[in-house]
């Protein structure tokens, strides 16, 4: 009897990117937490090198500088509100506020309670003068402005 | 000479909603969330590396934009899929597709090798379609 093939997946890197983004998601859920390479690869059910290897691969950078990158980005949500820098570096999961000073200039070039201030500015601007944030064709078609004069 | 373009608008049913699916779902930065009275609101998000577009989430309600009814009429052509707001873009389309199903975005198509690109579709919480294609 001729047994037939099995039907081929025309993608079966599906299955791998599957497991992949599983480890991103894991990221991205336990950020705060201390957790490390180890725990990532075992999200993915990969081997240390091989899970580097493919997230560096898919991703652009490594497994390691984007939980740092999502650290970065939640202190940056944090850092809008009235939470202080030592708060927000202990909920985002640094462990020193050196490092995370020193991070978060790196990827913003501001330090984080200069980036605070300007957020803060902005915000306070926001409120003050909403339209100053709105270009006024959308304004206008909203009723937030007065009609301009036609030419 | 034109440049470049920086605001662009979708209509969506609730923005609360929107707000929800742009940026804990597709990722996207809030870039001005602004009230602007009861019951209004300039609510704008960037794709994360793009962020001097701002794709404003317009809320599709009965007022100087919307008159005489249209809103509702509006909002029933959204709803049924009608309208295609643009094509997004991603550096590995089976990564990020399956990153966005699983948090919760549906798709219309898979990704599928185009003559033109490799490409996947997929709608918005108010029944927007957009295109996602993989850039070599």
């Amino acid at each position: 009897m001729i047994r037939k093939p099995p039907t081929l997946d025309p993608y079966p890197k599906i299955y791998l990117y599957r497991r992949l983004v599983q480890a991103k998601l894991f990221i991205d859920d336990h950020y705060a937490e201390a957790i490390d390479i180890d725990n990532m690869a075992d999200e993915a059910t990969f081997s240390k090198f091989h899970f580097i290897r493919l997230f560096k691969t898919t991703y652009g950078k490594s497994p390691h500088q984007y939980l740092t990158s999502v650290r970065i980005e939640n202190a940056k949500q944090l850092l809008q509100t009235d939470i202080t820098v030592t708060e927000t570096c202990e909920r985002v999961g640094f462990n020193s506020i050196t490092s995370f000073i020193g991070l978060f200039k790196r990827f913003t070039g501001l330090t984080p309670s200069a980036y605070q201030q300007q957020q803060h500015d902005r915000h306070a601007a926001l409120i003050q003068n909403p339209l100053h944030f709105i270009p006024n064709c959308f304004a206008e078609k909203k009723g937030w402005t007065p009609p301009h004069p036609k030419p | 000479m034109i440049t470049k373009m920086n605001h662009v608008s979708i209509f969506v049913l609730n923005q609360d909603s929107a707000y929800d699916f742009y940026v804990n779902k597709l990722g996207f930065k809030v870039h001005t969330d602004a009230p602007m009275g009861p019951g209004a609101r300039w609510l704008t998000v960037c794709p994360p590396e793009q962020p001097d577009l701002e794709i404003s989430l317009m809320a599709i309600e009965e007022g100087m934009m919307f008159k005489n009814g249209t809103a509702k009429h509006m909002r029933d052509l959204v709803k049924q899929g009608t309208f295609g707001f643009g094509v997004f873009e991603c550096k590995n389309l089976l990564a990020t597709y399956e990153e966005l199903k699983a948090r919760g975005v549906e798709f219309t198509k898979a990704p599928t090798k185009e003559f033109y690109a490799f490409e996947a579709l997929f709608k918005d919480d108010s029944g927007n379609w957009f295109s996602l294609g993989e850039r070599n």
